[in-house]
């Protein structure tokens, strides 16, 4: 097997997460997507530094994971926040700020 | 690693068979989860279809060298990141069912189609991409001794300032979460006394308020769950000896009656042969 496929399959999660952002309504999901987008983009990471024979790629994706943990943390907040004062975690409700 | 390992560190053109067998599994599982996280209608399971996914790109980092990213892939994101997530979705309602209007018309094929031809563009980009000969991360990985150490070299070498930085990002975070999960409490929390005080208002205006404490889930042979209803003394179950919320999930548990010992017809003759007899043996 030629190593190429890892950023075929890459390509083929970033996709996946990037439709699953733009179809799913719950705000809970749409985060879950995002996370998905995040690892397909390190497993890129990954299998580049293995190209190249380097591991500034790996330590990009460590990088990647610290700030995809501190993402969670404040977006997690933000969607119980919401959640409190609408009762709901749909993306839909959320659309204040349009009129 | 030995010194004989970094000579032998060949560029890779083509995998071991172990790790080709590794990807195709690997790759099937979990493009298969990614759709199941798009598709699955309860949060839970896209929950889990999310960590079927991390689980084999943990395998994928270590298969490629990465050792150290597979482990904190699985500890930080499968065990922390996953967590959260599923906490949250305790907190805010597991069957939240989420809205099936669109807002936008067609925005849903929209965005299929979208996605495809994304994926068709991103694709073509590395089936064009001259990517050259795999150099491989052994060489790289030995070089200080492991590759931790070698990552810990970086780390703490070239890439200080973003270390720094991200320790910053991680302490901001952390505060920006208690302050947005913070809530002020805008009145005094009421006490023992002025909680009864407003249920004998209440008992004043409808009769049919209960003041006494509710009574508590029923205890028998076969089950101490609490949504086991106790039992009333004609056999019906009281409802209120269970928890609102379970209540509301559904009926209660429902117990199976233990067979009843009915009085023999010749009672009188056993009693006097001393023989088995279910009241005395009750008694007893």
């Amino acid at each position: 097997m030629n190593p190429d496929n890892y950023l075929y399959l890459s390509a083929i999660l970033f996709t996946l997460g990037a439709l699953g952002v733009l179809i799913r309504r719950n705000a809970i999901v749409v985060f879950m997507c995002v996370e998905l987008m995040l690892n397909a983009t390190n497993l890129a990471f990954v299998t580049f530094s293995r190209m190249h024979g380097a591991l500034d790629g790996q330590v990009i994706a460590f990088f990647t994971m610290v700030v995809a943990a501190a993402e969670v943390v404040v977006g997690l907040a933000i969607i119980i926040t919401v959640f409190r004062t609408r009762r709901s975690a749909s993306v839909d409700d959320a659309n204040l700020l349009k009129y | 690693m030995s010194p004989g390992m970094v000579l032998m560190a060949a560029p890779v053109a083509a995998t071991g068979h172990g790790e080709t067998f590794l990807f195709w599994v690997g790759s099937i599982i979990s493009v298969l989860g990614a759709l199941g996280l798009i598709f699955s209608k309860k949060a839970v399971h896209s929950a889990l279809c999310l960590c079927a996914v991390m689980i084999c790109l943990a395998l994928f980092y270590m298969a490629q060298g990465a050792i150290f990213l597979g482990v904190v892939q699985i500890v930080v994101y499968t065990g922390a990141i996953m967590m959260l997530f599923l906490f949250v979705l305790m907190l805010i309602g597991v069957d939240s069912a989420e809205s099936l209007t669109e807002t936008i018309r067609g925005q849903k094929w929209a965005a299929v189609v979208v996605a495809v031809l994304f994926g068709a563009v991103l694709i073509g980009v590395f089936a064009h991409a001259r990517l050259g000969v795999f150099a491989g991360v052994d060489g790289a990985n030995a070089s200080a001794g492991g590759n931790v150490q070698s990552l810990a070299h970086l780390l703490f070498s070239r890439y200080f300032w973003a270390f720094e930085v991200s320790s910053a990002v991680l302490i901001t975070s952390a505060i920006g979460a208690m302050v947005l999960a913070h809530r002020e409490r805008t009145t005094p929390r009421k006490s023992q006394r002025e909680l009864a005080a407003d249920r004998f208002k209440r008992y004043g205006k409808d009769p049919s308020t209960i003041v006494t404490p509710m009574p508590s889930p029923g205890v028998y042979a076969q089950h101490n769950a609490v949504d086991t209803p106790a039992l009333l003394p004609d056999g019906t179950p009281a409802l209120l000896s269970v928890n609102a919320t379970l209540r509301s999930h559904g009926e209660p548990r429902r117990i199976r009656p233990l067979p009843v010992p009915l009085p023999r017809a010749d009672s009188g003759d056993s009693d006097a042969n001393g023989g088995p007899d279910h009241h005395e043996e009750v008694e007893a």
